[in-house]
């Protein structure tokens, strides 16, 4: 079947056919393409929520959750992307994510994929944006996105996301640790998760405490200062709330104009990094031709370095 | 461009990609050590296993396997139920119009792994099965 047939069934509501273009999607390929140039054009309406914080922190469980509230609250169903690491050794991964949010989301309005890391360095899938772009494009809203949180993802996340959520745990270092990566910018709202547990108040004060110290006011620019909220999202509690605040960041990017912006920004980071994949691929692929390798030998018997040789290569390219 | 030239199948499996894999444990018994135990070896072997962990009913299975365009269930089976259960989970598959094997893992006796092959069960694998033979009965009841 042609992938606009199978994108038709999709849009119909046949969930098997979205299943089908996401695996197109991670694929890649001449595929994966045509996908994005189908839903492209009419994608850009659904609000993108993006979940970070460290391994057991209860992401899955309160994107669940959210998932049952957000459904509560849309007509249009709600779509979930759990992306998981990859093993670097045999590329196999563990898919844990669903079984969490199995337990508590509305089956008939939502739509859960599992995504492995398949290589890419950060937390983030390389086919993320291209997912999330079918979600959006097939009608769901708001489109969640729950990453593993290593390192650089949480910058990364905030990159794709409307609205970024970092989750910490009580618990000496959380916070820390949050101040640290860098997080106390891309958040957008903060979460305490497991706050029935003792030290809940502590790891808010703390996040309070780095707000204060961390805000820059742009008089010049609206801002929006990241709420913070406690829940337990194995019962659920704070979660109405949780929502609440993410349907006031959406307002207020709306408002602002920031959505725009943020989105403009999106795009230019995505074309860019095609830009990126394309020219590498092509260079590589001349590397191994004939010219290549004649360079490479010039590069080896040291005739020629190797950033002659490299713009050489694309010379054709590079002339203009 | 016609849309023939530029697209290949959308249904195949390409070389290379990942296979994807569900697995879960029908029915109400408890413990999931052994669905785990192959959960890793999976994954060793390079497969990305959607892990739904135990107490699964055929539905919570199916609605997976749609939204994950899952390649194989895997079902790990220790009570009596599994003649009765594993059936139900193929019928169910058909039913949903999915083209998927279903593999049963478990301490099944040799009469049973006949009837369960007669109702569709695409492989049936023992305790001690090794990496490689999972390996196996899932590429080759994919592929057939
Ligand atoms: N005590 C407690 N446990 C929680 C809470 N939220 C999640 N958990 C548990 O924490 C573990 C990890 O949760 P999960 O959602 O998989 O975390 P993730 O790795 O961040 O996605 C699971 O056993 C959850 O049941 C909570 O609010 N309180
Ligand atoms: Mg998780």
């Amino acid at each position: 079947m042609p992938v606009p047939d199978v994108f038709e069934l999709a849009r119909n509501g046949e969930r098997r056919a979205l299943g089908r273009l996401l695996t197109l999607v991670e694929r890649g390929g001449v595929n994966g393409d045509k996908v994005a140039e189908i839903s492209h054009p009419i994608a850009g309406s659904s609000h993108v929520v993006g979940l970070t914080g460290a391994p057991g922190a209860g992401k899955s469980t309160i994107t669940g959750r959210l998932a049952a509230a957000a459904g509560l609250a849309s007509e249009s169903g709600v779509g979930v992307v759990a992306i998981d690491p990859s093993s670097p050794i045999t590329g196999g991964a563990i898919l844990g994510d669903r079984i969490r949010m199995d337990e508590v989301i509305d089956r008939e309005g939502t739509f859960v994929r599992s995504m492995a890391t398949r290589g890419s360095s950060g937390g983030l899938a390389l086919a993320v944006p291209g997912a999330i772009r079918v979600l959006d494009a097939v009608g769901y809203d708001p489109v969640i996105i729950e990453t593993v949180g290593v390192g650089q993802v949480e910058v990364d996340i905030a990159g794709t996301a409307d609205t970024t959520i970092v989750v910490v745990t009580p618990g000496w270092g959380d916070a820390v640790q949050a101040n640290k990566a860098g997080l106390l910018e891309v958040a957008d709202i903060f979460v305490v998760n497991k706050a029935e547990r003792p030290g809940a108040s502590d790891a808010r004060r703390d996040l309070e405490l780095m707000l204060d110290l961390g805000a820059h006011p742009d008089p010049n620019k609206p801002t929006w200062r990241a709420p913070i909220l406690m829940t337990t999202a194995t019962d659920g509690s704070g979660i109405d709330e949780l929502w609440d605040q993410v349907v006031a960041h959406r307002s207020w990017l709306t408002e602002t104009g920031e959505l725009l912006g943020r989105r403009q920004n999106r795009d230019r980071f995505e074309m860019l990094g095609r830009v990126d994949e394309l020219l590498g691929g092509l260079g590589r692929k001349r590397a191994e031709s004939e010219q290549g390798l004649a360079l490479l030998a010039d590069v080896q018997s040291r005739k020629l370095s190797p950033t002659a040789a490299a713009a050489e290569l694309l010379a054709d390219l590079l002339e203009s | 461009m016609s849309t023939e030239s530029t697209t290949t199948d959308v249904a195949a499996q390409p070389d290379g990609e990942p296979l994807r894999v569900i697995l879960a444990k029908l029915g109400l018994d408890g413990h999931d050590r052994g669905l785990k135990v192959v959960a890793r070896m999976l994954r060793d072997a390079g497969v990305e296993v959607i892990y739904l962990g135990i107490r699964q009913t055929t539905a919570t299975i199916i609605n997976a396997a749609e939204q994950e365009d899952a390649d194989a269930i895997g079902l790990s089976m220790h009570n009596a139920g599994h003649l009765t259960l594993a059936p139900r989970m193929v019928e169910a598959v058909k039913e949903a119009g999915l083209d998927i094997p279903v593999i049963v893992g478990g301490i099944i006796p040799d009469d049973d792994v006949i009837e369960l092959q007669n109702k569709g069960i695409a492989a049936v694998l023992g305790p001690g099965a090794s990496t490689d033979d999972v390996v196996a009965a899932v590429r080759t009841s994919i592929s057939n």
